[in-house]
């Protein structure tokens, strides 16, 4: 829905992104306002903020591979995993920089993303879900047992701080800005790949695969394509992870992250990158919510203190992920296009 | 030769446990066409019940059983009222999300109550019995057993009486069905019962031999390679393929952990379960749908 009074006089004008100058000007004043953050906030606030970033990395991916391709993974985490392996051994064992360790993450995680993304040329629906789950299962178990010597088993590995020249990214506030400027110009990207050629291709494969087959889209190309795309952000995501965890092993990359990936992305809307940043903040945030208020609820009930804040993320995000596929199914992006709409015809109803 | 022989016994035996919980999964996916996810949580919860009435409140046997499989309906009930039934004709992708965020939030609430710690829960004589060179632990059996009459149970439940017929004829179709009289929705909610006290009396077995502990929703997990082996329909192809990923991944352990350094056991299942996606999606004894991509 548009202002009244705004046109579209080309086709440049009607495929941007950016419509109008308030947009552009509110846009520069979001980075203006993001990048000027660690001038004035805590450190705390900067390590939750740049913690969420990741993740929001990571739910693009699922975002071009789940919300606009339509290739349901339910083990995105061990691409994560992939990529934060990966820059856990070119950092540490061969001493990459960091700005070729990121994209070779990326890269890594794509090619496993291809390997076990080769199902979804025959099977569909459900039966992708399953061997996605399988590819949770095997990577993590390559990671764990068979390329011990290199990833360090189920001890993991310990990831030298990213560099560059003087600056070391070894406290939040560099790293904050190292994490922020890789999310924003993942996020545009994420965000322009829906009016490329691929972009629409992928739509199209989601809405009907046949028909999309019949229209000239190459299925096997544009399928795989996909799978690369959506775990490249993850193999990024992990390297990012990577750089900010220190240490890394298996376990943080369990099959529960997996699911919690998907959620937020449903959470958020399945078809909007807008959505994955909202649903991210929602599900994160309210995890956050949890860490702090645990001390105080574990002082009320003593005896589930310790497994408080596991069990309480479990419930949490699991009631709010059945919540929304039951009373909102399109999430909170399809909210905030409804408010969008009507701020923009107010004081009309249409 | 004898330890070949140990091994393999043993992953039958193990393998009747996983045709139990793969049972429960094929129930519900047999009239609703929806996977549960969830079926893991379902076992744990039905286990800790049961723990709870027998252990804790010190009930007999026979009465916390009785119990557990009281909660399992009402659990069975809830679940499908409140969560699935409002997922009529949404896409297959909200359901897989539904049962997935569903078991998890199971979980959270079994380690919110009955807290982290592993419990004993012997139900079982412990002494083996002893075959020649081989012997066989008595629980292992029993629960082979039990799971041998449950899968009879059911598949005579199907054959013979008329809620199964009814479930058999939503199965085919919803619209023949509602047309012939059948509530589709009371069969959904029938099913879901079913498949939650499956679960419970799985649980049960489970945590009577290795301990009730909160990573039994894992080992449902390993239930999946077996139904989809089987078949998605197919309760004859869950008996089946039970014992056969039990078999697989005994001995995959026995000759590959060696070379490889560990952790066949748990990945052996989903190996199968890959190639069986590839090659034969519909299984060993599942119904072939043509599905162009």
């Amino acid at each position: 829905m548009r202002p009244c009074g705004t046109f579209d006089i080309g086709y440049a004008q009607d495929m941007a992104i950016v419509r109008t100058r308030l947009q552009w000007v509110m846009w520069m004043g979001f980075l203006v306002f993001l990048f000027s953050l660690p001038a004035y906030c805590s450190e705390s606030l900067l390590t939750v903020i740049y913690t969420i970033a990741v993740s929001v990395v990571a739910v693009f991916g699922l975002y071009i591979l789940t919300g606009l391709c339509g290739q349901l993974s339910v083990g995105h985490a061990a691409f994560i995993g992939v990529g934060a392996f990966t820059t856990g051994i070119l950092a540490s064992k061969f001493g990459w920089p960091f700005w070729a360790a990121i994209p070779c993450a990326g890269l890594s995680a794509g090619i496993g993303g291809v390997v076990f993304g080769l199902p979804s040329l025959r099977i569909k629906g459900f039966y992708l879900a399953m061997a996605t789950l399988a590819a949770q299962f095997i990577i993590m178990w390559i990671i764990r047992y068979p390329a011990k010597s290199l990833t360090g088993g189920p001890g993991g590995l310990t990831v030298p701080y990213a560099s560059l020249g003087n600056i070391i990214f070894d406290n939040p506030r560099s790293l904050y800005y190292l994490i922020m400027l890789v999310t924003v110009i993942m996020g545009l990207s994420a965000k322009n790949i829906s009016r490329t050629r691929p972009g629409r291709a992928f739509i199209a494969i989601r809405d009907n695969d046949l028909a999309a087959e019949v229209m000239g889209i190459n299925l096997v190309y544009y399928k795989l394509l996909a799978f690369f795309l959506g775990c490249f952000y993850a193999g990024v995501a992990g390297s990012l992870w990577a750089y900010y965890m220190i240490f890394i092993n298996p376990f943080q990359f369990s099959l529960d992250k997996s699911v919690w990936y998907v959620g937020m992305l449903i959470v958020g809307g399945m078809g909007s990158a807008t959505g994955a940043i909202f649903g991210t903040i929602t599900l994160l945030g309210l995890g956050e919510i949890l860490t702090v208020a645990t001390p105080a609820i574990s002082r009320v009930f003593p005896d589930i203190a310790d497994t408080l804040f596991t069990a309480g993320t479990k419930v949490l995000f699991g009631v709010i992920i059945v919540l929304f596929l039951i009373f909102e199914p399109r999430g909170i992006s399809h909210r905030w296009e409804i408010f969008k709409a009507s701020y923009r015809l107010h004081p009309y109803t249409y | 030769m004898t330890i070949l022989i140990q091994v393999a016994v043993n992953g039958i035996m193990v393998g009747g446990l996983y045709a139990l919980i793969a049972l429960g999964v094929v129930l519900i996916y047999k009239s609703c066409s929806i996977f549960n996810f969830a079926q893991g949580a379902l076992l744990m919860i039905g286990a800790y019940f049961c723990w709870q009435l027998l252990v804790r409140f010190g009930l007999p046997l026979w009465l916390s059983f009785i119990g557990t499989i009281g909660f399992a309906t009402i659990m069975g009930l809830i679940i499908e009222r409140f969560c699935l039934r409002p997922l009529i004709g949404q896409p297959i992708l909200s359901a897989v999300m539904l049962t997935l965020a569903l078991g998890y939030a199971i979980d959270g609430i079994v380690l919110l109550v009955w807290g982290g710690t592993e419990q004993l829960f012997p139900v079982f004589p412990r002494t083996p019995i002893v075959l020649g060179n081989i012997s066989l632990s008595q629980e292992y059996l029993w629960s082979f057993v039990i799971a041998l009459i449950l899968f009879g149970v059911i598949a005579a439940f199907f054959r013979f009486t008329m809620s199964g017929l009814q479930m058999r004829a939503v199965a085919e179709d919803h619209q023949v069905a509602r047309s012939l009289g059948v509530k589709v929705t009371q069969v959904f909610a029938q099913t879901w019962v079913m498949a939650a006290i499956v679960a419970a009396i799985g649980g049960i077995l489970l945590g009577s031999l290795q301990g009730i502990s909160t990573t039994m929703s894992m080992d449902g997990l390993t239930a999946f390679p077996v139904v989809l082996l089987g078949g998605l329909e197919s309760t004859l192809g869950a008996i089946v393929a039970g014992p056969l990923i039990g078999l697989i991944e005994n001995l995959g352990a026995l000759y590959l952990d060696p070379i490889v350094g560990g952790g066949i056991k748990q990945v052996a299942p989903f190996v199968v379960m890959l190639v069986v996606l590839i090659v034969k999606p519909f299984g060993l004894f599942g119904q072939k749908r043509i599905e162009r991509i």
